[in-house]
């Protein structure tokens, strides 16, 4: 399996759909492309993970990497659609509490 | 009198791109046993974050390791392990990166790696860590047909 990363823009917004799998494979080219636009102050990343069907601790990782540079150049990083599974991850493991998570999505993959 | 149990092993270089086929490998073989899809979902999050703390951990520098996986199918369980003879990590400083944020931990602290052993603890009835020779990884995570037993750590999802 793979992950496949869909990148646009509008206006302040950058999009970012993905559709797969992020984990320790996967997880590299994902950081490369979120990075980056987290970078321009005062744009707004949604990372839309409606697609996706697998996450693991590397996810976490590259989301936490996204949320710091986010903060530190002030722009935003929001995460959308996450499946129940995917939700869970941040739930037990607290990190909810720091993300802007906007919709759950019901059932799995 | 011994435990019957089959087992099945499977090696693969430690590299990230041969995760994704232990996973598919796991979704067999608890399938087979019995596991709801929930608990193969947990599955292969706990297998892959182990496999992952050995690809990242273990092997740095190093092309040409290992890693072997070894499942044992009991009639109540499935025990999953995990092995490199490569190197070793130190098991104190991982064990100290182990859990979950807290509110009082500010986002520019915040680990971005060190959930992976954290999860698997959460999502495995029993995790153990053998560092003697290398590092093995050794976790259960035991059949519960119809919810009639149940662990304390475990959250009920009928209700």
């Amino acid at each position: 399996m793979n992950l496949s990363i869909d990148v646009s823009r509008t206006d302040d917004i950058h999009y970012v759909k993905l559709s797969g799998e992020i984990d320790v494979y996967t997880a590299p080219k994902l950081k490369e492309t979120i990075l980056p636009l987290t970078e321009e102050e005062g744009v707004s990343v949604r990372v839309d993970l409606e697609k996706i069907n697998y996450m693991d601790s590397t996810g976490l990782g590259v989301f936490i990497s996204g949320l710091k540079s986010a903060k530190e150049h002030q722009s935003e990083l929001i995460l959308m659609n996450l499946h129940e599974r995917v939700y869970r991850l941040f739930d037990i493991t607290g990190l909810k509490e720091v993300f802007k998570i906007e919709n759950t999505v019901r059932g799995g993959n | 009198m011994q435990e019957p149990f089959d087992f099945i092993e499977i090696k693969i270089p430690a590299k990230p791109e041969y995760v994704g086929i232990v996973r598919l490998s796991i979704s067999g073989i608890a399938n087979r046993l019995g596991f709801s899809f929930e608990e193969i979902e947990d599955l292969k999050i706990a297998v892959s974050e182990a496999i992952t703390n050995t690809v990242q951990h273990a092997y740095q520098g190093v092309e040409d390791g290992e890693v072997t996986i070894g499942f044992g199918l009991y009639h109540d369980r499935l025990e999953i392990m995990v092995a490199d003879r490569g190197g070793s990590f130190d098991l104190s400083e991982i064990k100290q990166e182990i859990g979950p944020y807290r509110p009082e931990e500010s986002i520019e602290g915040l680990r971005e790696g060190g959930f992976g052993l954290f999860l698997i603890e959460e999502l495995m009835d029993k995790l153990e860590i053998n560092n003697d020779y290398g590092v093995i990884v050794i976790m259960t995570k035991h059949l519960h047909k119809n919810g009639v037993e149940s662990n304390d750590d475990e959250i009920s999802t009928t209700q």
